[in-house]
């Protein structure tokens, strides 16, 4: 068993699950290579490392082309760990089925670089709701005060400003695998997830929120 | 957006009959009372068809006790049950929202003709 796969977001839509309309988010979880085995024995635990997203081999640097011929995958763009457990079942080279580690009612987190929106103000960032607009109010999409004065004489870190907007790993927690078709390595995920459309998504089994049985 | 039209073909109706804006229909709705499940009926004119693949939706108008009562179905839901064409009505428009300012007699539709 492995906790989880990279995929890429394909878009969403909505379908009808139960006779009810369901938002989902489709991931196209594959072709993901297992490219290295981690061992207990060899490096003090057990994982395996996943490759995704086929490349041409003049883009590969010499040093990752001998990773990947080593495991005989194709060249990959993406290679990640994840923890694993019997790990007999995998060998280098090996095709992961998303069927085979996620099925449906399953609870996900799923990870992802959100979309950048620029140097943003902070309405737009942090969801300040900003001053009155008018009777002469000065104080119009203005952040307030920042903290006290002689004492702390300093700002907190982390104080909510304004900067750069999103383009950040952002992880989206306890989300419901609604739909697989193993064929084609599709998942459907109900609701939104991070970044935008053929953007890499990295899907874990839910930390937080235990697997629910049957569907 | 070639993978999410593949997906949703799952999920499409094709059991329905082709209707448009203008003609009068019966919507059987599926309606979940605890454990039990029964038929509710909706009919009126359609004023509207919107969207595509899974996310398309029609609105039927009724005037029910003198008020004008506008529903929107999703026209792949699996709760409806059936529709029903009554009458196909003869209409220049594809969204009629003129009907909401008429009453009585002027809001009637003209009724398409047999073999015409």
């Amino acid at each position: 068993m492995i906790e989880g796969l990279l995929g890429k977001k394909i878009g969403m839509t909505r379908i009808f699950v139960d006779g009810l309309d369901c938002p989902v988010t489709v991931i196209k979880a594959g072709e993901c290579y297992v490219t290295q085995k981690k061992t207990r024995e060899n490096d003090g635990y057990d994982a395996l490392q996943v490759g995704f997203g086929e490349k041409r081999e003049d883009r590969t640097s010499k040093a990752l082309l001998g990773h990947f011929k080593k495991a005989s995958t194709p060249c990959l763009y993406h290679t990640m760990e994840f923890r694993a457990e019997a790990l007999d079942a995998f060998k280098p080279g090996q095709k992961i089925n998303v069927g085979g580690v996620f099925k449906v009612g399953d609870f996900v987190d799923v990870a992802g670089v959100s979309k950048g929106g620029g140097f943003a103000g902070v309405i737009k960032r942090h969801h300040f709701l900003g001053g009155p607009r008018s009777h002469g109010s000065m104080m119009n999409r203005a952040p307030g005060s920042i903290g006290s004065s002689s004492y702390p004489s300093r700002v907190f870190k982390g104080m909510r400003m304004g900067g750069h907007k999103g383009n950040r790993t952002t992880t989206v927690e306890n989300l419901r695998v609604v739909g697989i078709k193993e064929a084609e390595n599709i998942l459907l995920i109900r609701g939104a997830v991070p970044g935008p459309p053929n953007g890499l998504v990295i899907i874990k089994k839910a930390r937080k929120k235990k697997h629910s049985k049957g569907v | 957006m070639a993978f999410i039209m593949d997906i949703e073909k799952d999920y499409l109706r094709t059991d329905l009959p082709d209707f448009r804006p203008g003609d009068t229909v019966v919507v059987n709705v599926r309606i979940k009372e605890g454990d039990k499940e029964r038929l509710q009926a909706f009919e009126g004119v359609v004023t509207r068809k919107k969207g595509g693949g899974t996310r398309a939706t029609f609105t039927v108008r009724k005037v029910s006790y003198g008020v004008g009562v506008e529903r929107v179905f999703p026209l792949h839901s699996p709760s409806i049950e059936s529709v029903k064409v009554k009458t196909r009505g003869k209409v220049r428009r594809a969204r009629l929202y003129y009907l909401r300012e008429l009453k009585g007699k002027s809001a009637r539709l003209k009724t398409e003709q047999e073999g015409e």
